[in-house]
Parts: structure tokens; C-alpha cells; sequence
């Protein structure tokens, strides 16, 4: 399909070859594509049918009858041991959760970037090396000192405790960074002489150039911030604090009393849980593939 | 309107290097000056110092009455044209050209009136409502003058703003630009390493070398009368003859040959001759030996470029002159002959 030759007048007459190259690449795709849509298929077919047939005979290929059902329980049914969350309070903190990581990052790494790049800081350049080391200290390895800090300031079960400790982002300040630097500095000049001062630039003229930026940044932190699950299991004890990626294992749990797990509702809620991520990646694929590769200056 | 003026300006860029040696100039009310030097003398360093974009070693700038080397660009009462016209990607025309007044809190209606102004003066008035990426390059160095004018500065700042046109539309805005300038009597400081720009252009021209003036004069005082080597074969083109040559009082010995010139002054030892390539006659009773080996046409007028003592040497002649390539005599006319020192390249 993705064939430019260069087509001379004589070739143009000849009837269309088929073209293995193509044929083969598309095999490989579409099982690719295959590949990676069972999971979520045995999923959806498996949280169709009632909790005793999954419990004896294992994930199911068919759809069943308890689709709606298991849905509606999952979401909307108070669970848990406070019988006091349900699927649409978990899904709301997910959101908050994800947003919140992803607008932090990005408020914070765009003015960490800002600073590095156009304010001529005696140590900028050593500035910058050192928030980029802390790529060598994800959350899992500081992840004792920052509970130990986080309970301490009594930020245990809050969102600011949920939030705030994960938003600092090398990667972001990186990626911004980047970007600032390839603006042209005659720009930053031009809105000096127009009386744009720091603030003012920022907001006037480089916001509005990293759009395309901030949205790609955006996507790929919501998705990251959306699946966090190690942080929010250790800082949210309290059920209304829980997110769709921690409650799923809770459902299972939480209805053992005397009877077999609720793996329908648990399935259904894992759905729930992908497509969030999964839209913004659709709608938003054409900024995110612009804001990596191309820029608008 | 405002008078420039520059008192012992020096600029030593932070990792040590002497980017402008002691200047100091003044540019009058409403003069349209030329920095003309080759890539890398240290003209945009000048103009950035002016516009507050470059610090100041040492030096006091004025403009107008006032000093403003601690003056920020804003309050300058400046307006600057950039090489690759730094405009706003994400801003219309219109908001472009509005951009600066409305930092200054102009009110809206008085910001509309002034950039339809604006964009009636440089034939925008169809393009407001575009963004720069849907512009020529010719429009978008207009856009890049209109946000200029618009806010009626005392001083323009021009930085190459024309190299990046081509050679036609750069001919066109040329002349463009020199007429907007006259008309708003704008005092305006211009930065080209293209010496026709300069000489069309100017009242006066600077000529810069390696960070120092070589030479402060009207193109005309530094077509004829190049104060040194270095501003005669950067200016004009093609550029001034220079050869080798002893002096002997007066006369003229080429390559140890005494042709019989007469030199317009005395002087003993070895000196750089200079003549135009249009004050050269070529006469089959001419005193010098010539040696054609191109002939270029340029419509106009011909070139013939060769060797006169194994130096290089050209001479221009007008379209209906007969000339071929071959050995050939020429006649110096005595009163277009420039000496300069042959160790300082300086004029005699
Ligand atoms: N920020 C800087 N730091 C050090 N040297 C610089 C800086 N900017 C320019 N220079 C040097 O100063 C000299 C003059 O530069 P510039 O004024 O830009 O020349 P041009 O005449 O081409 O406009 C050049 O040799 C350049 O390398
Ligand atoms: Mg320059």
C-alpha cells in the first residue's frame, strides 16, 4: 500500500500486480492486532456469564446472559467492607487521579523547563542534569522515604497525598525542554521589544506553541497516571479513596464472606478501567503523533 | 525621532571574546545608517546592543537625551526587524502587528485604528486575519515592518531583515523600505553584509571589520574615496583593483617594470595600488600590459577579468566596447588612483 515507485507512462498501462510485500505485511499486523484484542474479547465474553459458571469452568469463549448485570453490579451496587463504594466513585477518583498526575506534570515540568531554558541561571545546565538523573529514581525505589514523608505530613488518604508526590517528571522537564530550545530566541527578543515580560511571554507565546506539545505530554501521563497502582495501594487505606485499578482486586476480595468471587463483576470493572485511556488515545492520536514529531513554530 | 549616540561602546561577550572594539558614532535625527561588514564583525552585536538585547561592556549609549544602557528593550522606545522576521506562529496578522501596543495597555479601538493603519501603508489590509504560515515571504516581511511602525518608535533596528527573500523581491522591499523610512522619518540603524544593499540604501555607512570601523562615510565618499584595503574590495562590485606596486616619488614602478603612471601623490617604497575597474581604458598605445583571460557579459557592460604583472585585474567596459581575450594594453587614469600603505592596508 505504502509502495511510491516512480510510475513511467508505459507501466501505468499494465494491469496492477498484486503485491506480496503488502499482503505480508498486512498478515502480520491484522495478527498482531488479533493478539492483542483477545485478552480484553475473553474478557468482555467472560464477564457475561454469572459468577458459579466462571468459578467451574474458567474463562468463557461464548457471550452469556449476565452482561447488564454484572455491569450494573460493578458499577453501581455499594461494595466493599464499608458497603459504601461502588464502580462510578472508584472510576471518578481514577480520573482524578489521572488528571490530576497529568496536569501536575505538566504545570510543573513546563515551568521547571521554562526556567532552565530561557532565564540564564548561573547552574541551569546542572540543574537540568540533575532533575534528569531522578529518571534513575523512579517511585519504586524511593517509595519508603516518600511514604514515611507523606504520612508524616498527615497527607495519608487525601488526593494531595495521592497526587503531589508523583508529579515531579524528568521526562516532562525533558520533552519541554527540548521543545523550548528549538524555538527560535529571536521570538523570546521580538516579545521583549513588544513589552512582554516573563509571565506575559509564557502565557502570550509559548503556551500556545506547546499546545500540541502539552496535549501529546498529556496523553501519556492521564494513561500512566490512570494505571498507577503500587502508590495508591500504599496511601489510601480509606475505600472511598480507591481507584477502578485497586477496586477490581477489592471486589474479588471483598465478597468471599461464604461465597465463590464475583470474577463477573471484578471482569467487568477491568473493562470499565481500559476505556478511558483507550478513548483519549483515539481521540487524541493525531495531536499526539504532531506533538512528537512535527512543531508548530 | 531621535539622535543616536555611541561614546566608547566596547562589547566582550562572556566567554571572553572582543566582539566590538571601542566605537563610538553618532547617528543624526531621522539618518538612514548602513552596517556593512562581512559574517562574523560584530554588526548584529552592535545593533543588539542598541536595542537591549546585548549588554554593554563599556560605553555610554544614548538615544535621544537619554542614556539607556540599563534601559530595558520595552522602554527603549525601539522597534527591531529580525533576519527571520520572529513572528508570533500562532497570532494572525493583525494580532502580530497589535502585539506591542497592546502590552502598553493601548485601549482595542485605538490598537484596531493604528494596525488597519499600518496595514494600509504596506499592502497588508487583505492578510489580517491570517497566520504567518499562510503568508509569502514577502508578506511576511511586511508583517515583520508593520509590527515596527506601528508602535511610530524613535529608532528602527533592521537586522539582515532582507537575506532571506530572493533576489528579486529583495530588490523590491529595498526600495520599499528606504521609501517608508523617508516618509515616516524615522531614524533607522540597518545591518547587511551585502555592501549593494548598503549603498543603495544609506545616508551613511559604516563599515565594519573584525569588530572595528574601517571606515564612516555616504556610499559615494566610500566608493571613491575607501579609507583603507579592507573597505576597498569589500565595496562595490565587482570590487576596487589592488596591485602591488613600488613608488618612486611619483612614478609608478608595477612588478619592477617602470610603467610611465604618474601617481596623484609623492611617496617612496612600496604601496598597494587601487583603481576602479571602470576607470581602466583599454588602448592599443596604453602604458600597461593586460592579459584577458575571461570575458564576462553582463549586459550593461562587460568585464574582462585577467592579469597585469601576474596580479590579478579587472576592467570594466561598456557594452559597445570591443573586447577579446588575449594580450591587450590599458590605460590608469591618474586622477581615479588610490594608494594605500602596503603594511597597513591604510590610505596614503
Ligand atoms: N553570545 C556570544 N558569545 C560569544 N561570542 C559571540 C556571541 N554572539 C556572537 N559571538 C561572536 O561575536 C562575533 C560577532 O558576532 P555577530 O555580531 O553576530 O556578527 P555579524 O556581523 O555576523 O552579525 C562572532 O565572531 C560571533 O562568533
Ligand atoms: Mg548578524
Amino acid at each position: 500500500m505504502v509502495e511510491t515507485t516512480l510510475v513511467t507512462p508505459a507501466e501505468t498501462h499494465r494491469p496492477n500486480r498484486i503485491k506480496w510485500g503488502a499482503i505480508g505485511d498486512h498478515t502480520i499486523l491484522i495478527l498482531g492486532a488479533l493478539l492483542m484484542m483477545l485478552p480484553p474479547l475473553l474478557a468482555l465474553t467472560t464477564a457475561s456469564h454469572d459468577a458459579v459458571t466462571i468459578h467451574r469452568e474458567g474463562l468463557q469463549l461464548t457471550l452469556g446472559d449476565d452482561l447488564g448485570k454484572n455491569f450494573r453490579t460493578a458499577m453501581f451496587d455499594k461494595g466493599g467492607f464499608t458497603q459504601t463504594v461502588d464502580g462510578m466513585l472508584m472510576l471518578m477518583n481514577s480520573f482524578i487521579l489521572g488528571i490530576g498526575f497529568a496536569v501536575g506534570k505538566i504545570v510543573i515540568s513546563m515551568m521547571a523547563a521554562y526556567a532552565i531554558v530561557y532565564f540564564r541561571l548561573r547552574f541551569a545546565t546542572l540543574a537540568f542534569w540533575v532533575i534528569f538523573t531522578t529518571l534513575l529514581l523512579p517511585l519504586e525505589v524511593r517509595i519508603l522515604p516518600s511514604y514515611e514523608a507523606i504520612q508524616k505530613l498527615g497527607l495519608t488518604n487525601t488526593y494531595t497525598g495521592l497526587i503531589v508526590p508523583l508529579i515531579a517528571s524528568a521526562t516532562g522537564t525533558f520533552f519541554f525542554r527540548q521543545f523550548f530550545m528549538s524555538v527560535p530566541e529571536e521570538l523570546a527578543e521580538a516579545a521583549r521589544i513588544d513589552g512582554a515580560g516573563p509571565w506575559t511571554f509564557f502565557v502570550d507565546i509559548l503556551i500556545p506553541l506547546s499546545k500540541t506539545m502539552i496535549a501529546a505530554i498529556f496523553i501519556i501521563m492521564f494513561v500512566f497516571g490512570w494505571n498507577q497502582y503500587l502508590w495508591p495501594t500504599l496511601i489510601t487505606t480509606d475505600e472511598g479513596f480507591f481507584t477502578l485499578v485497586r477496586g477490581i482486586k477489592q471486589i474479588v476480595l471483598s465478597y468471599t464472606d461464604s461465597q465463590i468471587p464475583e470474577h463477573g463483576q471484578a471482569l467487568a470493572l477491568a473493562i470499565v478501567a481500559m476505556i478511558p485511556p483507550v478513548l483519549v488515545v483515539v481521540f487524541f492520536q493525531n495531536w499526539f503523533v504532531k506533538g512528537l514529531t512535527e512543531s508548530d513554530k | 525621532m531621535a539622535q543616536v549616540s555611541l561614546e566608547g561602546i566596547r562589547k566582550v561577550y562572556p566567554n571572553g571574546f572582543r566582539a566590538v572594539q571601542t566605537t563610538s558614532f553618532t547617528i543624526q535625527d531621522g539618518e538612514f545608517v548602513v552596517l556593512v561588514g562581512p559574517s562574523g564583525c560584530g554588526k548584529s552585536t552592535l545593533l543588539r546592543m542598541i536595542a537591549g538585547l546585548e549588554e554593554i561592556t563599556e560605553g555610554v549609549l544614548k538615544i535621544g537625551d537619554r542614556v539607556v544602557n540599563d534601559v530595558d528593550p520595552a522602554d527603549r522606545d525601539i522597534a527591531m526587524v529580525f533576519q527571520n522576521y520572529a513572528l508570533y506562529p500562532h497570532m494572525t496578522v493583525r494580532k502580530n502587528i497589535g502585539y506591542g501596543l497592546k502590552n502598553r495597555g493601548t485601549p482595542a479601538a485605538a490598537i484596531d485604528a493604528k494596525v488597519q493603519d499600518a496595514a494600509r501603508m504596506l499592502n497588508l489590509t487583505e492578510y489580517l486575519d491570517r497566520k504567518p504560515a499562510q503568508l509569502s515571504g514577502g508578506q511576511r516581511q511586511r508583517v515583520a515592518m508593520g509590527r515596527a511602525v506601528v508602535r511610530d518608535p524613535a529608532l528602527f533596528l533592521f537586522d539582515e531583515p532582507l537575506s532571506n527573500l530572493d533576489a528579486k523581491l529583495r530588490n523590491q522591499m529595498r526600495i520599499e523600505i528606504k521609501a517608508l523610512q523617508r516618509r515616516l522619518g524615522t531614524t533607522a540603524v540597518y545591518v547587511t553584509h551585502d555592501q549593494v544593499e548598503a549603498m543603495t540604501m544609506a545616508d551613511r555607512i559604516i563599515v565594519l571589520n573584525e569588530g572595528r570601523i574601517e571606515q564612516i562615510g555616504t556610499p559615494s565618499e566610500i566608493y571613491h574615496n575607501p579609507a583603507s584595503t579592507f573597505v576597498a574590495s569589500f565595496m562595490g562590485a565587482p570590487p576596487m583593483n589592488l596591485i602591488k606596486a613600488e613608488l618612486d616619488q611619483q612614478s609608478v614602478r608595477i612588478n619592477g617594470c617602470r610603467d610611465l603612471i604618474h601617481a596623484p601623490q609623492s611617496f617612496d617604497g612600496p604601496v598597494t595600488l587601487g583603481i576602479r575597474p571602470e576607470d581602466v581604458e583599454v588602448d592599443e598605445q596604453g602604458l600597461v600590459s593586460f592579459h584577458v583571460d575571461i570575458l564576462e557579459e553582463l549586459g550593461a557592460h562587460r568585464l574582462l577579468h585577467g592579469r597585469i604583472a601576474n596580479q590579478p585585474f579587472s576592467v570594466m567596459l561598456g557594452k559597445d566596447d570591443a573586447a577579446q581575450v588575449g594580450e591587450t594594453k590599458i590605460n590608469l587614469k591618474p586622477e581615479a588612483l588610490r594608494l594605500f600603505d602596503r603594511e597597513t592596508g591604510l590610505r596614503l
